[in-house]
């Protein structure tokens, strides 16, 4: 794989200055991350509900502004462009969202939705835009016949191929899947992934790849980053982050992960956790975990680790190791 | 063990503007004492509705149980459900079986405390006093894992969090020791960790009071480590039920097989194609006339479009409904294509 640097969040952290990264809450979801996502890979991004996973993926495709830290993408930073290159930039990176059935506007026909991001970026004439609309269908697997219909008459995950199609009509480079299946039925959410993953092979696609479910995130994903609290604890290659997991909350989300296997399921040892993740509008002192890490020390709860590289690709922010 | 439940020949139907919706298709199955019985399958294939029947609780109209019999009790104690007066029937869900919810705010009432909420049904099912209600229900607060129990009696639901929610629905469920809890989805709408943790609660408590649970799920992770029998529901039908070893190990239906291929694993060392099943369920208003699953199956012959399949037993305890003998080997008589299946 190309690891030529692709995406580049780099935030500077204070402490003291827990405010609001553009939420409406007044809640800072995402704050100090530190992290690249390379040409043409999957990075996937897992964590528990609330942890700061969409947050960070709207921040990247500045949806929210950052109040601090940067967004660079293939060198460019993302916070300092304006108007018509940032127009430019936004048409490279696209997002399918998690419900597909929030996401696609009622009034509108499977048709407009996949062709407006084309005429917001004034792309093509009208019977242009039409062709490659049903082009699309036919790549997301939805017949081309259904351009006039409504998204109420489509079912969970054809109304996620419909928003896969929306997302790919300006020919990006780079997509934020966030959670694109958890909605959907177990038999259906094969059906997406197959899909998505195809997409990314024929279209040299990049994706950050959001998501509760580590199965998945691992089928899918070249590397991840786990979350908690708004802050990257860990981060790994895929093979490496299963194998070797450093930090205490990536050890104790890969053993809670049922596998559907009872003969394996037997044999498993769990890390119950104690206790329910704090408020992320009132983070603990330290390390966002020490509240619940079963391998706390007394500066867990004084003093935040650094997020720090061991071992080639291999970063965790943990007190364990030599900081 | 001796039988604890037995479900014969149950229909269930919800009489509607569109149609006739045929949720519960004439399902047969059984529980022991003591045994965990997952029910598995996607959304709308009838898993809520198939044990809501079992309770009375359908909304009548549009709902009607249209056939069959529920068979609960040992002994002469057994009676079946569906023939109890009112009266008869709210007895037996307040003290001997159990049910609790995906969702407990919907079951629990927001302007009342906790502990107001425990001991009501402590006095009321088992006659006891206030103070000793109160005493219990700190004990029940207890053993389903809350901190500081006592100071939480007098908290509103909305001041627990969701898992500490589910953890009151389960103590409420217990505070009768209920022969049978019937947990639908319970931890469906919680994160992995706390997921683990109400999972290996219930475990927990089952062995220690030695009660019979049916477990209802699309998750098919979760049934792997907890229950000892699994029913496969698709369309209202039972497609398949067995041991859960067996049932993960040589599932026999097309569909069983198909759901199970198409589950990433978090412990796969290479790298595949998940397998996909095509296509949607059918409308249960319209069903087919042949197998249900006849238009997503890769196995199917010609009678499956005509005749279905009556679940029937392949080898002790693994009942499957198929007109094939397939297992995980047998190659496919036909490839179905998405564009195939359309809205
Ligand atoms: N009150 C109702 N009126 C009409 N149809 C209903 C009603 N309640 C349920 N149904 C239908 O009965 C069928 C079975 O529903 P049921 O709730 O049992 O599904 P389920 O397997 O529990 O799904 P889920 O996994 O989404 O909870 C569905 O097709 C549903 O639409
Ligand atoms: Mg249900």
């Amino acid at each position: 794989m190309n690891r030529r640097r692709w995406w580049h969040e780099c935030a500077e952290h204070d402490p003291d200055e827990r405010q609001c990264a553009g939420g409406p809450s007044g809640v800072k979801a995402v704050d100090g991350l530190n992290f690249d996502i390379y040409a043409g890979e999957t990075l996937g991004l897992v964590g528990e509900s609330g942890c700061g996973k969409s947050t960070t993926g709207r921040a990247i495709l500045q949806l929210y502004k950052p109040t601090e830290g940067t967004v660079e993408v293939a060198g460019k930073e993302l916070t300092k462009l304006q108007g018509e290159d940032l127009r430019k930039q936004r048409r490279q990176m696209q997002m399918i969202f998690q419900d597909p059935y929030a996401s696609l506007n009622p009034r509108m026909t499977v048709g407009s939705i996949v062709s407006e991001p084309m005429e917001v970026h004034n792309i093509g004439t009208k019977s242009e835009r039409i062709e490659r609309v049903r082009e699309l269908l036919k790549v997301v697997g939805l017949n081309p016949y259904f351009i006039n219909r409504y998204p109420h008459e489509f079912s969970g995950g054809q109304r996620q191929r419909i928003g896969v199609a929306r997302a790919l009509a300006v020919n990006p480079s780079f997509i934020v899947c966030d959670e694109p299946i958890s909605a959907l039925d177990v038999s259906i959410q094969a059906q997406v992934i197959n899909l998505l993953e195809d997409l990314q092979e024929q279209f040299k696609l990049t994706y950050l790849f959001i998501a509760h479910d580590l199965s998945v995130v691992r089928h899918i994903s070249d590397r991840i980053a786990v979350m908690y609290l708004g802050k990257i604890m860990e981060l790994a290659d895929r093979d490496e982050l299963y194998a070797n997991p450093m930090h205490p909350y990536t050890q104790a989300l890969l053993s809670a992960v049922p596998i559907p296997d009872p003969v394996v399921e037997e044999k498993r040892k769990r890390i119950i956790l104690e206790g329910d993740v704090p408020s992320p509008a009132n983070p603990p002192k330290g390390c966002n975990f020490c509240t619940r890490c079963p391998k706390v020390m007394d500066v867990c709860r004084e003093q935040e680790p650094v997020f720090k590289e061991y071992g080639s690709g291999h970063y965790t922010a943990c007190w364990l190791y030599p900081q | 063990m001796s039988r604890l439940l037995e479900v014969k020949g149950l229909e269930t139907r919800f009489f509607t503007q569109d149609g006739v919706v045929h949720a519960v298709n004439g399902i047969n199955y059984h529980l022991d004492e003591g045994e965990t019985l997952a029910i598995v399958g996607e959304s709308g294939c009838g898993k809520s509705v198939g044990v809501m029947s079992l309770l009375r609780l359908i909304p009548m109209p549009p709902g009607k149980v249209t056939a069959g019999q529920v068979w609960f009790g040992t002994g002469d104690d057994r009676k079946d459900l569906l023939k109890l007066s009112d009266d008869e029937i709210r007895q037996v869900r307040g003290n001997r079986i159990a049910m609790i919810f995906q969702d407990p705010m919907t079951s629990l009432n927001p302007v009342l405390t906790i502990g107001f909420q425990i001991s009501e049904a402590l006095m009321l099912h088992l006659g006891m006093d206030k103070e000793k209600a109160r005493k219990r229900a700190v004990e029940l607060l207890e053993l389903v894992g809350i901190p500081r129990a006592a100071e939480r009696l007098d908290d509103y639901p909305h001041q627990f969090s969701g898992g500490m929610r589910q953890r009151v629905m389960i103590a409420m469920g217990l505070s009768c020791n209920p022969q049978l809890l019937i947990a639908d989805e319970p931890t469906t709408a919680l994160d992995v960790t706390i997921q683990a943790q109400i999972a290996d609660l219930v475990k927990r408590l089952r062995d220690e009071i030695g009660m019979a649970i049916i477990w209802i799920t699309h998750d098919l992770g979760v049934v792997a480590g907890l229950a000892d029998r699994v029913i496969v529901m698709y369309a209202g039908f039972i497609v398949e039920e067995a041991q859960v070893k067996e049932l993960y190990g040589n599932p026999r239906h097309p569909y069983t097989i198909g759901l199970l291929g198409s589950l990433p694993r978090l412990d796969a060392t290479r790298e595949h194609r998940l397998s996909s099943i095509e296509g949607l369920p059918p409308d249960l208003i319209d069903l087919p006339k042949g197998c249900p699953f006849y238009a997503r199956c890769n196995y199917r012959i010609e009678i499956c479009a005509t005749d279905n399949p009556r679940l029937e037993p392949v080898a002790p305890g693994h009942k499957v409904a198929c007109h094939r003998e397939v297992t995980r080997e047998t190659p496919y008589t036909v490839e179905i294509e998405p564009a195939e299946v359309v809205a």
